[in-house]
């Protein structure tokens, strides 16, 4: 693991990338406490796609209350990775994990997998919202779960919502189909289902990569405020969003993680030759 | 420590026994089971029926053996049982049908397919598919009531036109091969244009494009291109049409004279073997006359087992829709 | 233009319309049956006809309830065992099945479907009126109770198969369990489909007559229960046409219109339910 360097406060650093600058907006940075309390930790995760190994070797640790992103080109086995937390791989046949991942120190593999998935939250990167009403989607979750009372459903539904910042837009037409709401706001409703739930970990692959600018910056600002309740790991090829809201950054390439640091460590001074190639965009 | 998963929900790591009960609770098992035994309950019919086909049929099939097959005397007055005419009036009747069916219905699928614009072109396949979905008895009705009379008018003039051949030969009273040939060819046509059509539209567009950028007409590329490419799946829906016709009961039984000797004429009244057995079951007396009745049951499961066979391997594949 | 052009053009003409003439042929019979057995049949359908049993030979005014009634019997119980078979057979091969075992099931299932109706009929009379020694309903019920399986399975297969793997995923992810996934999500977003192809599965074997020449038989009275031979509308219609007796004869129009109307009905709304949704019809 890579020392983990207390970040000095300075002005947002511009970052160069293929000859033009960009004036970043960095998240704001928290002096990490020493023992900045581990959520999630992987240790020596290998993982297969039949005799594919997609992944090598992943060790890192996952802060709570803090967003985690994950960068890298396509194909780099970022995904994969994140699927890995809430064993969502296994609904492919030939696919297999070995190594070991904790949460909050417990074995995820021996834990039983629908209460790993309801402790550890997925937002796809297509929205997928349920052939049923907004108000059914959010729902679904505490139903099956038996977690909320069926009286207490209708405030557990509002506060979802509230959380996913989508209540004023839709309070009026809770009972109307799901798909009738716009992409960004589709997206917001699957956030809010996933919320629903109560997650100690939410997992966003790509959240925002089939949204407008508008629809992504509401999405990016929901981040922000979810983190104080939640920790968050989050998927996205788009740099610019990664330093944007990520707390600390992983940079995955060919199934390796190649550097994992601060944000600021990561954009403005990486370790790592093949993390400053990415990010100053000689590839990917 | 190291991680132990498969894809397979029922299995447990080991180190943590989750109990059965649990499981069960849940529902998993349950649902799992229930499934998995209405699909085996398909095996089970399926067997059964072979089964029940073949014990019942057995009087018939240790005096006769295969020579059934081959002869061609029907006398359940002397006990005497051969398949020939059914099977001869069988293969003659949807070969009949094929004939005229599927230069119809082919030709139908085409235009459908290639030249006929989208909207008319669903429109009138739905109207054509409902076709298929009109019962077998309302073929026979009509064909009793409307067609035979239709072709008792007609008969001179084909007798003008084929009388030389020994096929059109002999005095015609109206319920004969052809007639019932002419009513399997309305039934099965709409089965030929429904899978064609879809395997013509399944063909790639730059086929087309391809041929249309060397000047070929509409037509031409039609012929020389897109039907050569549907080839299998027109054959697919070929066999799976033969297979509806082998089997086609009611109405034939209603027009085809229920006459069971082989005579060479269409002309001629004739019988089915789905027909015998449909009109004589009930009247069969004695262990004998009903095991040869369900031994004729058995040739016929086997026939379209066959032809059902070939035309799934030919579909395959080759629509839209994927497997068929 | 040269000779040779101009054959390419008038072959390409000569085609679009030959074929188009055999597709208006082949609509043309539909119109035509439409037309025909609405002339005859539809015209002069009489309120005996739903209400009165049939009357003894030579006597007018008989009807047909008693066939329309075993009808519906017969449908009932074709549908108890054809449908849950059916349907929890499709929801196996669509959500656990994908071995071998499952192809087999497959193959047998479109083995099954392709038997004539017929030597289903054969089936049910060796497996219940043999050991009976009777015609019942329940044996025409079971015959065509076996013939609606396959088709239910298939379509309830297909449907399922349908609804996107995000669907599931997205279930699965919130904690639902394969299970729960597949009856809180996946089947009510396939449920338009699997109910039609349900109706066009019982259209079709309303329709069928063969199965039941010796299963249910016939009856000119009211048949109670399930264990005495049962009237049914195909089989009637059938009987009747193929009688002496113009009065009969007439009645068989009128049973084949109400038939057809029947069928073709369902057809209709359940084509019509799956178009508006995107869904093709099989």
């Amino acid at each position: 693991m890579s020392p983990m360097q207390a970040p000095s406060p300075q002005p947002a650093p511009d970052v160069t990338m293929r000859g033009q600058t960009f004036p970043m907006q960095m998240a704001e940075e928290k002096k990490p406490v020493a023992g900045e309390v581990a959520k999630l930790s992987t240790t020596n995760l290998n993982f297969y796609y039949g005799s594919f190994q997609a992944l090598h070797g992943i060790s890192m640790q996952v802060y709570a209350n803090r967003v985690t992103a994950f960068i890298g080109p396509s194909g780099c086995g970022k995904s994969t990775f994140l699927r890995t937390i809430n064993r969502m791989y296994e609904t492919i046949r030939t696919s297999r994990a070995e190594g070991e991942i904790l949460l909050d120190g417990e074995d995820i593999f021996k834990l039983e997998v629908s209460e790993l998935r309801k402790r550890v939250g997925m937002v796809f990167q297509r929205s997928n919202p349920f052939p049923k009403s907004i108000f059914d989607n959010i729902a679904y979750g505490p139903r099956i779960n038996g977690s909320v009372s069926r009286s207490g459903m209708k405030e557990h539904v509002e506060q979802s919502l509230r959380r996913a910042a989508l209540w004023d837009e839709v309070k009026d037409k809770l009972n109307e189909s799901a798909y009738s709401l716009s992409g960004g706001q589709q997206q917001r409703l699957c956030i809010a289902r996933a919320l629903a739930v109560d997650p100690e970990v939410l997992l966003l692959d790509e959240p925002c990569s089939a949204l407008d600018p508008i629809a992504t910056a509401k999405i990016e600002d929901l981040i922000f405020q979810l983190k104080d309740s939640c920790t968050i790991v989050i998927v996205t090829h788009n740099m610019q969003q990664a330093a944007r809201v990520a707390d600390f950054t992983g940079f995955f390439l060919m199934g390796k993680l190649i550097e994992f640091d601060t944000t600021t460590v990561i954009f403005k001074n990486p370790a790592k030759k093949e993390t400053e190639d990415y990010i100053t965009g000689r590839f990917g | 420590m190291s991680a132990f998963t498969t894809t397979d929900f029922r299995a447990r790591p080991p180190g943590r026994a989750l109990a059965f009960w649990t499981r069960l609770r849940r529902g998993d098992e349950v649902a799992y089971t229930v499934t998995l035994t209405c699909a085996l309950s398909i095996l089970a019919i399926t067997a059964l029926l072979v089964f029940e086909l073949y014990t019942n049929s057995a009087e018939t099939r240790h005096k006769f053996g295969w020579s059934f097959l081959s002869t061609s005397v029907w006398d359940p007055v002397a006990g005497e049982f051969g398949a020939l005419p059914f099977i001869y009036g069988t293969v003659v009747t949807s070969a009949l049908a094929l004939l005229i069916g599927i230069p119809l219905g082919v030709g139908a699928a085409i235009f459908l397919a290639e030249l006929a614009p989208a909207k008319i072109s669903n429109g009138l396949t739905f109207l054509i598919e409902l076709l298929a979905a009109v019962p077998s008895v309302i073929y026979g009705l009509l064909g009793i009531f409307v067609l035979v009379p239709m072709l008792r008018s007609a008969e001179p003039a084909i007798r003008a036109v084929l009388g030389w051949t020994p096929l059109f030969s002999g005095p015609f009273y109206g319920v004969s091969l052809f007639s019932a040939g002419v009513v399997l060819t309305i039934m099965i046509v709409p089965f030929i244009i429904s899978i064609s059509r879809e395997v013509i539209l399944a063909v790639p567009n730059e086929q087309r494009e391809g041929a249309l950028a060397l000047g070929a007409t509409r037509w031409e590329t039609t012929w020389n291109v897109v039907i050569p490419f549907a080839r299998k799946g027109i054959m697919g829906s070929i066999f799976l049409a033969l297979a509806r016709s082998l089997g086609e009961t009611m109405a034939v039984t209603m027009v085809v004279g229920n006459d069971p000797k082989i005579h060479a004429s269409l002309f001629a009244p004739g019988y089915s073997i789905a027909a015998v057995i449909a009109n004589e079951f009930t009247e069969a007396t004695g262990g004998l006359y009903q095991s040869a009745l369900i031994e004729l049951g058995l040739v016929l499961f086997g026939l379209t087992m066959v032809i059902n066979g070939v035309a799934r391997l030919l579909v395959l594949g080759t629509t839209r829709k994927g497997a068929a | 233009m040269s000779f040779h052009r101009f054959r390419r053009k008038a072959t390409n003409a000569a085609m679009l319309t030959l074929t188009g003439l055999c597709t208006l042929i082949a609509v043309g019979t539909l119109v035509f049956i439409l037309g025909y057995l609405f002339q005859h049949g539809g015209r002069s359908l009489t309120w005996n006809f739903f209400t009165k049993l049939p009357a003894p030979v030579g006597e007018t005014g008989g009807g047909m309830a008693n066939a329309m009634l075993g009808s519906a019997k017969l449908l009932l119980l074709a549908s108890c065992i054809g449908v849950p078979i059916g349907f929890l057979g499709g929801v196996y091969l669509a959500e656990f099945g994908r071995s071998a075992f499952s192809f087999v099931v497959r193959y047998t299932t479109d083995l099954l479907n392709g038997v004539p109706s017929i030597v289903i009929g054969v089936f049910a009379y060796t497996l219940i009126v043999l050991r009976q020694g009777h015609f019942s309903t329940l044996a025409g019920g079971i015959a065509l109770g076996v013939m609606m399986i396959p088709i239910a399975i298939r379509s309830s297969e297909e449907f399922m198969r349908a609804v996107p793997l995000s669907l599931r995923e997205g279930a699965m992810a919130l904690g639902a369990s394969k299970t729960k996934a597949i009856f809180t999500v996946v089947i009510p977003a396939a449920k338009e489909g699997i109910i039609t192809g349900i109706m066009l599965d019982l259209a079709r074997v309303a329709g069928e007559t063969a199965p039941l020449l010796f299963t249910s038989y016939g009856n000119n009275f009211w048949s109670p229960g399930w264990q005495h031979p049962t009237a049914a509308l195909p089989v009637m219609v059938y009987n009747y046409a193929i009688s002496p007796y113009e009065d009969w004869r007439q009645q068989a129009w009128s049973a084949g219109f109400v038939l057809l109307m029947l069928v073709l009905t369902v057809n209709i709304i359940a084509r019509v339910i799956l178009s508006r949704r995107g869904h093709v019809a099989r």
